[in-house]
């Protein structure tokens, strides 16, 4: 195809994407290189016939002139960066030089927002992905071995924890485990504890997040081994039983072969989806003790006043850590594109 | 097939069935309950006393005359207004389909056809864009929209989501377009079609098993978004999910929870009709890139 016609096929789509996704990066990271104005500040002299006093106030008019004038805000390099609710180099600094060993370091450490955000998403990005590529895979496996007209009402359901409205899905479990709703109470009988709320605790709240994302996530590792496991060679199963190879060979050396490359491109797919978790905690309530990257920047967005430098600078962060975790396939790609 | 080869023994198959009917179960018994618990009302829905309360309904019973209300689904509906959010989610998934699979087509069959290096970064850069959350960008739109008064508006919440949803709409296509073969357009070109022209009455009426596919997932993506919505619409745009979390934000009125949970189940139901029809479609969209390799 010429330039020409390639260019008229690919403009609007290249112009969306230039217009929404790669000048609102540019937009993001000078947002995150500029603060708030200070208000501006005045000195007034107040003079009785006994003494003269100064005194300040803030002059509104000004301010609000010199919001107006540069929205942005006064530049201020990389000071966002470093303050203490983003990378906090001087708490760091100070930790360095005062904790009380490695445990003590990460303890505090974690006190610091951004790294228990970072903390969170980690955390929830390591556990979900293996688990809910194993349960989808013991999915798949039941799948297929049931009769073929039940396949069809069995891919149905399963289907569902996955298309439907992550926000609402999160929802639907947190009236669940409300300690008046039946999973709650069901956890109070058995445990036998009458004060027991699963959103009082950090812990219990973390893990019923993860919870919901192995449950939200699961589907698409089933769906995806599941047509994994139609397209197993059948010939080379057949000749390997032939040979006498037991059945736990032709599962080491036929199916977990076929199935691996499906297993990377998942995974890939997944810690892609994982690192954005956000939903969920918005739909738990659990900002207090779970944040993301992606609830941080939220919260940041949506409070009384905007913060928005901070916000910017937050999401600079963020996109970092994408390409910090894309970095392997980048890298493999081009690696792959040199040779060709 | 040889299903012989794959038979189980029937430990195993015992074992991966009771597997199997216990996944069943969690993946489908948190929808019939708040389908069933979306008609009591609250002191049933989250009973202190006893949990079979939200089975039986004995407040709502006491209050009503009958163990099922609809007051929730009346109050949301009619009271609170649930109905526009509705609307304007209707239109703002229409739109972002139609538009993105417009684009997305035009774009994606350039991609299949250039023989060039550059078509090869363009998807590499999609793929960053596609990994990167959808908060990072909107944090860099909210000062130009608010400069531009462009905040607010239903067209700006949709080509937000059109542009969000360009690089999974172009992978998908591209891989589509890849699998029809060249020659089709080719030989169209050669009998003096303009390549606009070759597009237009060769490619368009093969594509549509491809389109459909990747048009379901732009109806689940608009559909399903909460960060876009909820931070570029204004109170009286607010699409169905925003409005949802919005029940939950104000003050806990009595019965403001039973809104929230039949407007959920509201919300819902259009998502499994969409997954009894296109199951096929959906599985074959997501399996299409991995499979293939």
């Amino acid at each position: 195809m010429k330039h020409k016609t390639f260019l008229q096929f690919f403009l609007p789509t290249a112009t969306a994407m230039f217009l929404f996704i790669a000048l609102p990066i540019v937009s993001v990271v000078t947002q995150s290189l500029y603060a708030p104005h200070r208000q501006v500040i005045v000195e007034v002299e107040n003079c009785t016939p006994f003494a003269c006093t100064k005194s300040t106030t803030i002059d509104q008019a000004a301010t609000q002139a010199l919001r107006e004038a540069q929205p942005l805000g006064r530049f201020v390099g990389l000071d966002i960066y470093l303050d203490r609710s983003h990378l906090a180099a001087e708490e760091i600094a100070r930790l360095f030089s005062q904790s009380a060993g490695p445990g003590d370091f990460m303890r505090r450490l974690l006190n610091l927002p951004f790294y228990r955000a970072l903390a969170f998403t980690l955390t929830y990005m390591a556990v979900v992905t293996p688990l809910s590529i194993l349960l989808g895979f013991f999915v798949a496996l039941g799948v297929n071995a049931i009769p073929r007209l039940l396949r069809g009402p069995a891919i149905f359901v399963s289907l569902l924890p996955m298309i439907v409205t992550p926000l609402i899905g999160a929802l639907i479990l947190f009236w669940m485990v409300d300690s008046r709703g039946i999973i709650g109470t069901a956890m109070i009988w058995l445990t036998e504890n009458p004060n027991l709320s699963l959103k009082a605790s950090s812990v219990l709240t973390w893990i019923m997040l993860i919870v919901y994302g192995i449950w939200s996530t699961a589907p698409f590792a089933f769906v995806i081994y599941y047509a994994g496991l139609q397209t197993v060679p059948q010939d080379t199963l057949e000749s390997a039983m032939i040979d006498g190879a037991s059945r736990w060979s032709r599962i080491r050396y036929v199916v977990l072969p076929h199935l691996l490359p499906l297993t990377v491109f998942m995974a890939l797919i997944k810690i892609m989806d994982n690192f954005r978790v956000f939903e969920p905690i918005v739909s738990f309530n659990a900002g207090a003790h779970a944040q993301s990257l992606s609830y941080f920047i939220y919260a940041d967005l949506s409070g009384e006043t905007r913060l928005l430098s901070s916000a910017a600078a937050t999401s600079v962060l963020t996109i970092l850590g994408v390409l910090v975790l894309l970095s392997p396939v980048l890298v493999r790609t081009w690696r792959q594109f040199g040779k060709a | 097939m040889g299903v012989r080869a794959q038979k189980l023994p029937p430990v195993l198959s015992l074992v991966f069935g009771a597997l199997l009917l216990l996944w069943l179960l969690v993946a489908t018994f948190p929808f019939a309950w708040t389908l069933w618990g979306s008609f009591k009302v609250e002191g049933d829905f989250f009973s202190k006393a006893d949990w079979t309360h939200a089975l039986t309904g004995p407040l709502t019973l006491a209050e009503y005359g009958s163990a099922f209300t609809g007051t929730g689904y009346e109050g949301a509906w009619i009271k609170e207004a649930f109905w526009r959010a509705t609307l304007n989610s209707f239109v703002v998934t229409v739109a972002v389909v139609v538009i993105s699979l417009t684009f997305g087509t035009l774009g994606g069959y350039a991609l299949s056809r250039s023989t060039y290096r550059y078509a090869f970064w363009l998807l590499l850069a999609a793929l960053v864009f596609r990994a990167m959350p959808p908060i990072t960008l909107v944090s860099g739109y909210l000062l130009p929209f608010y400069r531009w008064n462009l905040w607010g508006h239903l067209p700006t919440a949709i080509f937000v989501l059109v542009a969000i949803n360009q690089p999974f709409t172009l992978w998908m296509l591209t891989a589509f377009f890849k699998n029809i073969p060249r020659d089709l357009d080719e030989s169209a070109r050669m009998d003096g079609c303009t390549p606009f022209q070759a597009f237009r009455h060769v490619i368009i009426p093969v594509m549509w098993p491809g389109v459909i596919t990747t048009g379901l997932f732009s109806f689940l993506l608009a559909y399903n978004d909460f960060v876009v919505t909820a931070m570029l619409l204004s109170k009286d745009n607010q699409t169905m999910v925003p409005k949802i979390a919005s029940f939950l934000g104000t003050t806990q009125t009595e019965g403001n929870v039973m809104f929230a949970v039949s407007s959920v189940v509201s919300v819902t139901a259009p998502l499994f009709v969409l997954v009894m029809f296109f199951q096929r479609q959906i599985v074959s969209g997501l399996t299409a890139g991995a499979v293939k390799g």
